[in-house]
């Protein structure tokens, strides 16, 4: 590729032609504010926070957009530009709530370390609260129009990444809006709930439903045990959230800092994700072998299930009736774990720690209370565990690292990797192969299924018979795949379709940032985990197998139909 | 006479569903759908159902279906009167009086700008400039252009809508 | 084909028809016939003269006879006295200001004398709704010169020796505009013709459309065969319904004989126009905010580059011009370059079109040579101020050109020197105001328009139209302080340098321009005291 010489504030450069002036000079070591800018998106150029002077041009430029040419001079600290990014700020700030100390995104902001950064004492601008009333018409996502900027990140994302479009400008001109159709609530539109709009949202106007005093209040009741399950992504993600490098495995501090909260016993997600590989891989033999419809789709991604609900109803017999790992976990905790510790299930308050926002409303969906009580009372992210460790003094960095609570914490290498886009396939053909063949996989890490391409395919020869499968990370990419299958002509048995991009590990609950970036570090750390772990396959799970001996008899079994399995419901576009 | 009235829906049902059709899958074809149901019957809105059958039918996400309908003043997604008067206020038909003729309007109407008069007939909304400066100060009702408005006009013009 | 020895003008721009032209006519053909004239005299509706301050109009050829403001009683004398006994109605005339002696005839009042019509060639002279007319006046020549005896690359050379600028305000140079297209890479070019005139004060578009639909429709397929784009579409205001419908009668016209469609000419060039209607959005009129609004989502404008010329409409080079612009097309191809830059000024050859409005005799369109100054528009074209007062502003180019004050009457009136006034050519349109009014009233309108047409989409529009009209608001009110306009100051070099489109670049300039040359004005309110009585001063 051709590189082009320019000069950003006196430092000559050379970068790729089609580079643009804030490339240029990332590249030279100026740093450019931006605010619609999102290094995972389309040019928006729209906030002009990141305008530049460019030589020879008649107006500042933005340098989020603006390509570079050979020889072109740019300077980014002269008095014009400092002028207009500081009136911009103040212009946007006029119309913002004054409020940062009780926001959601107070020292995570990108408007907010703006305005610190330079020096906003006071607005001269008259300041206008838009007074709308805040979203909290579900159980996962808030919203609040007042703190919208208007920089159009959720708008892309919802749209093009998710395919849900739930979210676009409303209006015209100062009262432009960002909301849904008709200006409903995230409840009333088919919104997935995966929250891949948080990210995107440069300020508070987009977060999760806050749900730490309800755990805090569970903690503090003496009459109440409190279990808690952590998601596989949770654990390469929440030192994230505690100052740490993205990328770090922190899962023996988690549950140390588990225990330190208070929390009675700590379990892991992972067990019930090996649980689910054996009743997943099951039902998938039994469609193979029985004339099921085929290509079978995995079920443990709340908000790719509420999508599929809403936009492709008429392929609800393809999903696997599997509950997701998390909703495993809660009826068993409440049934199996019960019986065995010899505790009221009444008594038990089951928490899990997701990397996701669509769980939150997974565990409020009425079919999910098996055991005659709620499976999962209450669904906290990453980023909220990361705020209550830190509201409970607890220094992360230091904890030693501690191991899960037997039975419902043991798991394998096959159930971290869920985390990641790949993971639940990878896992699914490392039992299934065994089970089939009846011989060892040559090589478990199965890498044609993993990375960040939107849809991966493979095939897998099975004594004989070639099983094709595909993996899909993110709903446009599911989409994909889904026209394919309405149409008819998508030849795969089996296929992983995660909700968010990168799988889990990208979920709408993680630690601000998450971007491609980041998802790709964490991706790193799951596999490092699978590495570490001695188990790697889920049915060699010991404590899965004990499950089926001592409680479930066999996979697909009455107790498991019963606990383990489900139904979805046909909704609406609109 | 509600039968009659059933009727008529559901023969606007499908008059406003054939305008869709004409145009069925094509995205571009938005605004013109949007125009052609307003005009429909001169109702004047876009009722939500009938977003629902453009987002539908154009196959546009219903979000963006709003995000159009409410960025162009022609179009309201809230119930108008039968006749919407769009009075201009830019500087040319201000400098000839145009704040009176306002004035007036809401006066004989009883509303404010955006409102709609109590008998359901008019809707008073301010438009931009209609390019007919030339009989300044000026107001379209409908389709209808006045020109050359003084506040006694006012009176005799609305009647003609009556 | 039936001879007649006179023609009756009925003009039936939207302005006279809002006046009664249409009864006007139905009264005069009616009376023609009640005086069995009908097969010697033939009534014909046409395009807008311009005049439309003495609306209706009637001209009456071969004499050329003016007849203003025609009422029904006037009829039967027009039609007894002149068309049946040849003698002019002089009590009837056109008498322009305080001039001793009605003018006789169409070109020689001071109104059309001062005029060169190029763009406005047909307008009042043929029958709009008629083809025929259009090609007896030489319609349609021009696209067949271009189409058998021309490349698309000469025809690109023709058009930029003329100096032909964009007359939707922004001047680029439309030869140049045209070769981008050319050279672009596409299966698949467009002609977008901007009819979206939103500009306060601007309806040159709309009568130009409604007086000579074909004189577009020539200038798009020109346009077309220079760019290598088969489909043009024009995307009109949705207020201008009298412009859409007789745009659509045109295409129609045209496709029937064979003028637009395949096969042009009998050459392999084929061009088909649609109509689009707008829906409301003074942004739209910017190029690439019309481009997205042709889509069918929101107008707003698309940041540059990619331009147009190489990405544009449905992601194909396309080629944007506004009404006047291509107006002016078949009249170059036609006449060449040489005759074209004999009008105007080196630097802004041709004819430029106006429409005047506010506090001036004769409001209407009128179209001048490029370089007049403002004192002869106002006071010639014009007629002056009226009622008696003194003439105060001049806002030039439409809400968002500047404001110029007296010491500017004499300034030519060309894209550069006003530009170098603080100033624009923009539209055309030309507001002027006489001392009843005041300036901090008149600029706090200007604003709230932009308030109410900022499409939302970059921060210092959305934002800064608001906080700019609180700020003069402010001001109004007799509130602010010498902070506040520096603020002002502050905020409007921030809009003018950050804003995506112009419309955020512009909005500022009718502050500053006043601010610059009303100064007193403005230190009077902050004093607490409007001088015109017109804003309402807060009790201190």
């Amino acid at each position: 590729m051709a590189m082009i010489k320019v000069t950003i504030d006196g430092i000559a450069v050379e970068v790729p032609q089609g580079s643009t002036v804030l490339q240029a000079a990332e590249q030279a070591g100026v740093k450019i504010p931006t605010l619609c800018h999102h290094p995972d998106q389309s040019v928006k150029a729209a906030c002009r926070v990141c305008v530049v002077k460019v030589e020879g041009q008649r107006v500042l430029q933005p340098a989020c957009a603006f390509p570079v040419a050979p020889n072109m001079v740019v300077s980014t600290n002269v008095p014009e530009v400092r002028e207009a990014r500081r009136t911009i700020l103040e212009l946007i700030l006029a119309h913002h709530p004054q409020d940062c100390l009780n926001c959601a995104r107070n020292l995570n902001c990108e408007l907010q370390s703006l305005a610190a950064d330079y020096g906003i004492r006071e607005i001269p601008f008259g300041v206008t609260h838009r007074g709308l009333p805040l979203d909290e018409s579900n159980p996962a996502i808030v919203r609040d129009p007042n703190k919208c900027i208007n920089c159009g990140r959720c708008i892309e994302v919802c749209s093009e990444v998710q395919k849900a479009a739930v979210l676009y400008d409303m209006g015209r001109g100062y009262n432009t809006i960002v909301m849904p159709a008709g200006g409903k609530q995230l409840a009333e539109v088919a919104c997935t709930l995966c929250g891949q709009c948080i990210h995107a949202c440069p300020v508070g106007a987009i977060t999760e439903k806050d749900d730490t005093d309800r755990v805090w209040d569970a903690l503090y009741d003496a009459g109440k045990h409190v279990v808690v399950q952590t998601a596989p992504a949770v654990r390469v993600a929440l030192g994230e959230a505690l100052g740490m490098k993205p990328g770090e495995v922190v899962t023996g501090k988690m549950v140390a800092a588990l225990r330190r909260l208070g929390f009675d016993r700590v379990f892991d997600t992972d067990f019930t994700a090996d649980l689910t590989i054996m009743e997943e891989g099951r039902e998938l033999l039994e469609r193979l072998q029985h004339g099921g419809t085929l290509p079978m789709i995995t079920s443990c991604s709340p908000g790719w299930i509420k999508f599929v609900e809403h936009f492709y109803p008429d392929l609800l017999d393809h999903i696997s009736t599997c509950k997701s790992p998390q909703q495993m976990f809660g009826a068993l905790a409440k049934t199996y774990y019960a019986e065995r510790a010899g505790i009221d299930p009444k008594d038990i308050v089951s928490v899990s720690i997701m990397p996701c926002t669509a769980k939150k409303y997974e565990a409020t969906r009425p079919e999910m209370q098996s055991s005659g009580y709620p499976d999962v009372d209450i669904v906290l992210t990453t980023r909220e565990l990361g705020r209550m460790l830190k509201q409970a003094g607890i220094d992360f960095a230091v904890l030693p690292e501690e191991a899960y609570d037997d039975p419902l914490g043991i798991s394998t290498g096959a159930a971290v990797i869920f985390g990641a886009t790949g993971g639940v396939m990878e896992a699914a053909l490392r039992t299934v192969y065994e089970v089939v063949t009846g011989a060892a996989l040559p090589n478990i890490e199965l890498t044609m299924v993993r990375g960040m391409e939107g849809v991966k395919e493979a095939a897998v020869d099975l004594a004989g018979t070639t099983v094709k499968v595909a993996v899909a990370h993110s709903l446009s990419n599911a989409s994909k795949i889904l026209e394919r299958i309405r149409a008819g002509d998508a030849d795969y048995h089996f296929i992983e379709i995660m909700c968010c991009p990168g799988g889990c590990i990208g979920g709408g609950g993680q630690p601000i940032p998450t971007t491609n970036a980041v998802r790709q570090e964490r991706i790193n750390a799951i596999y490092q985990a699978d590495r570490d772990l001695s188990l790697r396959k889920s049915h060699e799970n010991p404590a899965v197998l004990r499950l089926y001996e001592e409680y479930l008899s066999k996979p697909l079994g009455e107790k498991s139909h019963k606990l383990l399995h489900t139904h979805y419901t046909k909704r609406s576009k609109y | 006479m509600t039968a009659c009235v059933c009727t008529d829906k559901q023969d606007r049902e499908e008059r406003v569903k054939a305008i869709i059709n004409n145009h069925a899958g094509d995205s571009s074809a938005l605004l013109k759908v949007l125009h052609a149901i307003q005009d429909l019957d001169s109702v004047n809105y876009l009722a939500e159902q009938e977003l629902v059958w453009v987002a539908e039918g154009l196959n546009v996400p219903l979000s963006k279906v709003y995000g159009v309908a409410t960025f162009y003043s022609l179009y309201s997604v809230a119930p108008r009167g039968r006749h919407v008067i769009r009075i201009c206020e830019n500087a040319p038909c201000h400098v000839v009086g145009a704040s009176d003729i306002i004035r007036t309007l809401q006066e004989l109407l009883g509303v404010k700008l955006g409102e709609t008069s109590a008998d359901g007939r008019f809707t008073l909304e301010l438009t931009s400039c209609l390019g007919v400066c030339g009989v300044a100060p000026a107001m379209m009702i409908g389709d209808d252009v006045h020109g050359n408005l003084t506040p006694d006009k006012l009176n005799s013009i609305l009647a003609e809508y009556r | 084909m039936q001879l007649h020895r006179a023609h009756v003008l009925v003009c039936a721009g939207t302005n006279c028809h809002l006046k009664g032209s249409t009864t006007i006519r139905q009264l005069l053909v009616e009376e023609i016939k009640r005086q069995n004239l009908d097969l010697e005299v033939r009534v014909v509706e046409t395009g807008c003269f311009g005049l439309c301050e003495q609306g209706p109009v009637v001209v009456v050829y071969p004499e050329g006879a003016f007849y203003s403001r025609v009422t029904p009683e006037n009829i039967p004398v027009i039609v007894s006295e002149h068309l049946m006994k040849g003698r002019v109605v002089e009590s009837l005339l056109y008498k322009a200001g305080d001039a001793p002696k009605a003018v006789t005839t169409y070109d020689q009042n001071d109104f059309f004398r001062k005029q060169k019509r190029v763009v406005l060639r047909n307008c009042g002279l043929i029958n709009p709704e008629s083809i025929e007319e259009y090609i007896a006046r030489g319609g349609y020549e021009a696209l067949g010169k271009a189409l058998t005896t021309m490349t698309p690359e000469t025809v690109i050379e023709a058009v930029k020796a003329s100096g032909l600028r964009g007359r939707g305000g922004a001047g680029f140079p439309t030869g140049l505009k045209w070769g981008f297209t050319l050279k672009a890479q596409g299966d698949q070019k467009y002609v977008i013709c901007n009819a979206d005139e939103g500009e306060p004060g601007t309806f040159k578009d709309r009568l130009i459309l409604e007086g000579d639909p074909h004189g577009i429709l020539e200038g798009m397929a020109i346009a077309g065969y220079a760019t290598g784009a088969t489909k043009g579409y024009v995307y009109v205001r949705g207020e201008y319904k009298l412009s859409i419908a007789r745009l659509q009668k045109a295409i129609d016209q045209a496709k029937q004989l064979g003028l637009l469609g395949e096969n042009i000419f009998g050459t392999d060039f084929g061009f088909d126009v649609e109509i689009v209607s707008g829906a409301g959005a003074y942004v739209c009129g910017e190029e690439t905010a019309l481009i997205e609004s042709i889509e069918g989502d929101r107008g707003e404008p698309r940041y540059k580059p990619p331009y147009p010329a190489n990405h544009g409409l449905f992601g194909k080079p396309t080629t944007v011009n506004n009404v006047e612009t291509l107006a002016n097309i078949a009249p170059i191809v036609q006449n060449g370059a040489d005759w074209f830059r004999a009008i105007g000024t080196e630097k802004s050859p041709g004819t430029k079109v106006y429409t005047l409005t506010g506090n001036v005799v004769n409001t209407g369109l009128i179209e001048v040579p490029m370089g007049i100054s403002l004192r002869e528009v106002i006071y010639e074209v014009g007629g002056g101020i009226p009622n008696g007062r003194e003439f105060k502003m001049a806002q030039t180019g439409g809400t968002s050109g500047g404001c110029l004050a007296e010491q500017h009457l004499d300034v030519p009136m060309d894209y550069d020197s006003l530009q170098e006034h603080g100033s624009a050519l923009g539209s055309g349109a030309l507001l002027i105001m006489d001392d009843s009014h005041c300036i901090v009233d008149i600029t706090k309108n200007f604003l709230s328009f932009f308030n109410h047409e900022s499409c939302g989409q970059c921060t210092p529009c959305r934002e800064g139209t608001t906080q700019l009209y609180r700020l003069v608001d402010k001001i109004a009110s007799g509130e602010a302080t010498a902070a506040d306009i520096e603020l002002i100051h502050r905020l409007s070099r921030t809009m003018q340098s950050s804003s995506l489109c112009a419309l955020g670049q512009t909005a500022p300039v009718p502050v500053l321009s006043t601010l610059r040359y009303f100064a007193d004005e403005y230190a009077s309110h902050m004093q607490g005291v409007c001088p015109t009585n017109i804003c309402v001063i807060a009790e201190k």
